[in-house]
């Protein structure tokens, strides 16, 4: 893959695999226990949205 | 993409979303108040709590009542109904539920609360927290059709994941030329909700993936049980084929105690008695469960002789029933604390609102227009004069 296949790769994907990622390891970090593992999970699932709110918010 | 490929999977896109949105669009209204389910059942008053003790009854140590006198207490209240499951919630300790009905599979159980600590009997909650809350749990649950309605919501479950996959596919051609969560104002409002639709929809990606996947799980969890019951427990029962049932029962408290022996650290969560489908007719099954946060969520059955009260089996879950039961909170949101609730009701909403702008996306498209977007997605987009809005590049 040449570098440009990958930066175009990465501007496309670069954003939805981290947020996804984001995602899956708030949902797992709930599974395994109470507390600060809440807390994660709260970071997980929480930072998506806030993502899609600010960029919703930046083009209103 | 090939012009093929865009086309085939455009295709499967549009009639995978088409056919379960109005189902999604009802799972999602109905799961926005079944996340808050304890909430409103504390509202309502239907929730059940267990009674302050007097200073007499108290102490030091809470006390424990002899699971014995809990079950009496639930037979004095129904002298002609038989005991068919008792549980316990983790977060309660104080509260025994015990489920009775005329016979051991009666569909018209009663639920009767007792004090764990008293054997005194407390309440008879609603059954499924009440009209309105069994309303909303069975629209969301099995469409009022039992098992059949159950695994129809499972085949529209699939049909949703196989829209969000497609989605993620159909993604990289409309969103090439664009930056991540760019929404176009100004132009048509139909190019402004496929950009939103666009953003939300891989927003929500994982979350809705897995919500979606594991309530397909669930629509599966009678027959998994059934499974279970005609395997496994069939074969724990073995050894007392063409005896007949125990006429005593034997002691519960003494039937637990040994139970909690073998399995030490963990704590009943429910028991089956004799002829329900989770005993056999010689047996108690005993159901335990540990005590931290992932061993809480699976269950350890132990089986008990109901004649004798001595263990005769104890086996770890099948994979299925442990993926059943792991699959539950993943898609209940119920295990994270108030900010998971509310976050997951954040991420049902913005469902709602890639279903409905997916929606709208498709009744504003017409014939034709379809076509030449088809076609003007093939091109290398020569110039923006022919690009079409809204159009794949």
């Amino acid at each position: 893959m040449s570098a440009f296949r990958r930066s175009a790769f990465l501007k496309l994907w670069g954003m939805p695999v981290l947020l996804g990622m984001l995602t899956a390891s708030g949902l797992v970090a709930g599974l395994l226990g109470d507390g600060w593992w809440d807390l994660a999970a709260l970071a997980g699932l929480g930072l998506p949205l806030l993502v899609a709110v600010w960029h919703i918010a930046r083009s209103a | 993409m090939s012009p093929v490929s865009l086309r085939r999977w455009s295709w499967i896109h549009k009639w995978s979303s088409l056919v379960c949105t109005v189902f999604m669009l009802l799972l999602c209204l109905t799961g926005l108040p079944l996340i808050y389910h304890h909430e409103i059942g504390q509202l309502l008053g239907n929730e059940v709590e267990a009674p302050a003790l007097t200073a007499a009854q108290g102490g030091a140590a809470p006390p424990r009542a002899s699971l014995d006198s809990v079950i009496s207490a639930g037979q004095a209240r129904y002298p002609d109904k038989v005991m068919m499951y008792m549980s316990q919630e983790a977060d309660e300790p104080a509260l025994w539920f015990l489920t009775m009905g005329a016979t051991p599979t009666d569909p018209k159980f009663v639920s009767i609360a007792v004090d764990a600590r008293t054997a005194q009997y407390v309440a008879e909650p609603p059954i499924e927290g009440g009209a309105v809350m069994a309303f909303i749990f069975h629209l969301h649950v099995d469409l009022f059709a039992g098992v059949p309605g159950k695994l129809f919501l499972g085949l529209m479950g699939l049909l949703l994941l196989v829209a969000i996959v497609s989605g993620v596919v159909l993604y990289a051609p409309f969103m090439r030329k664009l930056e991540f969560g760019d929404i176009r104002h100004g132009r048509t409002a139909r190019l402004k909700w496929l950009d939103l639709h666009n953003l939300l929809g891989i927003v929500t990606l994982v979350w809705a993936l897995v919500v979606g996947a594991t309530g397909v799980v669930n629509t599966l969890a009678d027959v998994l049980l059934q499974y279970w019951q005609a395997t496994e427990i069939a074969a724990m029962v073995k050894p007392y084929e063409g005896q007949p049932p125990p006429a005593r029962l034997a002691s519960m408290e003494q039937s637990v105690a040994r139970a909690q022996a073998l399995q030490p650290g963990m704590q009943v969560a429910f028991i089956a008695f004799p002829g329900t489908p989770f005993a056999s007719a010689h047996h108690y099954g005993i159901y335990m469960r540990g005590d931290q946060a992932l061993t809480a969520r699976l269950y350890k059955p132990v089986l008990v002789d109901a004649g004798t009260g001595q263990v005769t089996d104890q086996r770890t879950l099948p994979w299925y029933l442990t993926a059943l039961l792991l699959s539950q909170p993943l898609h209940f949101g119920d295990y994270g604390g108030a900010g998971m609730q509310f976050l997951w009701a954040l991420l049902d909403l913005a469902t709602i609102v890639v279903l409905g702008s997916g929606l709208y996306l498709w009744l504003k498209r017409g014939r034709a227009g379809a076509k030449a977007r088809t076609a003007a997605a093939l091109k290398p987009a020569p110039e923006p004069a022919l690009a079409r809005e809204g159009e794949p590049r």
